[in-house]
């Protein structure tokens, strides 16, 4: 086996075989397979279509979750701010019913990047660990919005129907939900990939120390992280509002735990510095996949969450397993000089 | 990171040590104070029994956690465990296992559970973090095959009589036994025995110890056992108290507990905290829930308070930190001017 890093000209090709991506995408291709061949109906356009469309939101937060794990963090507070977001946008709606869908979502990724920013001032200038600030504000958020919706919840009659039409229409043939989560990852997986700041946050997540001496403007870059998951978070919320129109103060609830498998499944190692956006997209539609996958070839739907425990112990079996050979590998480079 | 001068080390960074346990413990004993004087039917003896209850299941589980958090280490998976063991419970309960053989075979399987955590972590070196959120949709995902959405309720009255009772003339809750015996064998044995000082050792620096001849894999590996059975033990009192196996019973519990652990004054990174910080954490916690009810303040208001506690326990200590190096620095800088 060639080791990779001396692998002078890298093409293109020959390097997708060797990503960790490779390995969901061959998961996700059999397991449609697989379910297709026992029921033909799970390649039809709508049940794509409803997998599409249950995965948008989560791909939406597995974005900005698998920025903020690349950079050696963790936002558990996503879930509280999706609720936040949902409900303050569905409040407004139902409050204006002529207000445009463009004012719904630059609501929610406003209250979102705000519940970011503070996320990300306690990391940064209060020097507490990301678990523990956004452990405490996972609490907070979720807590003032109990506070203030109490008992009650906007339900659909109330929301214009522009917003509620908004999660079932499409642009040249896509779904608008589905529109936004591809730009959303496809954007991040770019930025990630190929500009400075990008790169940037790979190497804050490699070393932080090092990343520091290095001049990198560290804190301007975890505030961004912090601002850009919440942001997204928050547009979570306006999209769960019109995708479910019933909104109360517990929406999303929980979700910290999905978005967090859909990105560990997807390949970003929790320790930071490796990993793609793209592959927690990926991550996303697999366990959205499974879950209907479930439903059509039958098996009790009770099996569902053991099996995403279950995928979530085999990938990061596998991201080790992937360290250790490149650790070997350039040991043995390391050798030959 | 504010290192004091070796001129005055040891005694500055013991106070900064002792602040945060100190101050909490202070906190709540207040907090107990005002609320028995000012909420109605707070203090009294039904009340108590009724806080020891709820207090429960997170003081208990937030033992073995104190343990594993002070290793620089992580459970996520607790309250997983939790209601995997509910649900057998009630499983082997339909299938007519008697509730002699069913107690400790739940608290076995709580501990074969903290095995597989155990083994993941320290046998394939996989961060604990990861592992136990992964074993935390796996152990609920397994409690939900085997129970569903249906629930268990027939136990014997004996048993769910005794965890809900109290003792002879009803003022002491049963239960307070079992937490008191074993609030008492982890402080001891945190505070008191070599075990506990090499989990210090280990948190502080785990190569370190290593070195010094600490076995950190194996000690790693049987906190999150210990972890494991423990939560299987609250599993079944769980089980009792509510008189209900359900699959989701204690669902969302393992963020209390960390929170209440943190609160304690704990450090995530590991090396630092006291049990008794730590039990006065959950005491606070519960306490504070138990009087806003009282004043009919929805609990989920309470939320607010105890996601603003959990950061500042540590946002607080960070502080004064800083500000104290800051005045050091003046300090010398004046005195080196003179």
């Amino acid at each position: 086996m060639t080791p990779l890093a001396i692998q002078k000209p890298r093409k293109p090709a020959m390097n997708f075989l060797k990503t960790r991506e490779l390995g969901i995408v061959l998961a996700l291709a059999a397991l449609i397979l697989y379910t297709t061949i026992s029921n033909p109906r799970f390649l039809s356009g709508q049940s794509i279509r409803d997998n599409l469309l249950n995965t948008a939101i989560l791909a939406v937060m597995a974005t900005g979750q698998a920025v903020v794990v690349i950079t050696r963090n963790i936002d558990l507070s996503v879930g509280s701010v999706l609720g936040f977001s949902a409900f303050t946008v569905a409040t407004m709606m139902s409050d204006h019913q002529g207000l445009p869908m463009i004012v719904a979502i630059v609501v929610g990724l406003a209250v979102g990047a705000v519940a970011g920013l503070l996320n990300g001032v306690l990391v940064r200038y209060g020097k507490v660990p990301a678990l523990v600030v956004t452990l405490g504000t996972l609490y907070m958020y979720r807590g003032i919005v109990y506070q203030w919706a109490g008992g009650s919840q906007v339900n659909a009659d109330e929301l214009p129907a522009h917003f509620l039409n908004f999660a079932n229409d499409n642009f040249l043939g896509i779904p608008w939900l589905v529109l936004i989560a591809l730009t959303v990852v496809g954007g991040a997986t770019l930025v990630m990939r190929n500009y400075r700041v990008g790169r940037e946050l790979y190497a804050m997540g490699s070393s932080p120390q090092a990343a520091e001496l290095a001049g990198i403007r560290v804190a301007r870059n975890l505030l961004g992280t912090f601002v850009l998951s919440g942001a997204l978070a928050g547009l979570a919320g306006v999209l769960f509002a019109a995708r479910f129109g019933t909104v109360d103060a517990s929406a999303g609830t929980g979700y910290e735990l999905n978005v967090v498998a859909a990105v560990v499944v997807g390949g970003v190692a929790v320790f930071g510095g490796s990993g793609t956006v793209w592959g927690a997209g990926l991550g996303a539609l697999l366990l959205t996949v499974i879950s209907s996958a479930l439903a059509v070839l039958e098996i009790n739907q009770f099996w569902q969450q053991a099996i995403v425990g279950a995928l979530i112990i085999l990938a990061i079996c596998a991201d080790r397993l992937v360290a250790v050979r490149i650790a070997r590998s350039l040991r043995k480079r390391d050798a030959h000089v | 990171m504010s290192e004091t001068s070796s001129g005055v080390s040891g005694r500055p960074d013991l106070k900064r040590f002792a602040t945060w346990d100190t101050a909490i413990i202070v906190l709540t004993v207040l907090v107990l104070v005002v609320a028995s004087v000012v909420v109605d039917n707070f203090g009294t003896s039904r009340n108590f029994t009724f806080m020891v209850l709820d207090l429960m299941p997170i003081l208990l589980i937030a033992l073995p956690m104190t343990f594993i958090i002070v290793t620089g280490e992580i459970d996520l998976s607790v309250a997983s465990t939790l209601g995997l063991t509910s649900s057998l419970m009630g499983w082997f309960w339909n299938h007519n296992l008697s509730i002699e053989m069913i107690i400790p075979l739940c608290i076995l399987i709580g501990a074969v559970a903290g095995v597989l955590n155990g083994f993941l972590i320290t046998g394939l070196g996989l961060p604990s973090l990861a592992v136990t959120i992964g074993t935390l949709a796996l152990y609920r995902g397994l409690a939900l095959v085997v129970l569903g959405d249906s629930a268990v309720a027939d136990f014997p009255f004996n048993y769910t009589g005794w965890v809900t009772g109290t003792l002879g003339d009803g003022s002491i809750p049963n239960v307070l036994i079992p937490i008191i015996a074993l609030a008492v064998v982890f402080g001891i044995v945190l505070h008191a025995t070599p075990i506990g000082r090499s989990l210090y050792a280990i948190g502080a620096n785990a190569q370190a110890a290593h070195f010094s001849g600490i076995r950190v894999a194996r000690t790693k590996f049987w906190l999150y056992v210990v972890s494991g059975a423990v939560c299987g033990l609250v599993g079944v009192l769980w089980t009792l108290r509510y008189s209900s196996a359900r699959a989701d019973n204690g669902a969302g519990l393992e963020l209390a507990v960390v929170a209440a652990v943190l609160l304690g004054g704990v450090s995530i990174f590991g090396g630092k905290g006291s049990l008794p910080g730590v039990i006065a954490g959950v005491v606070l916690l519960t306490a504070l829930q138990n009087a806003l009810r009282l004043e009919d303040v929805s609990g989920q208001a309470l939320n607010i308070v105890t996601g603003a506690l959990l950061v500042l326990s540590v946002l607080l200590p960070n502080i004064v930190t800083t500000v104290r190096g800051n005045w050091q620095r003046r300090r010398l800088r004046q005195s080196a001017a003179r």
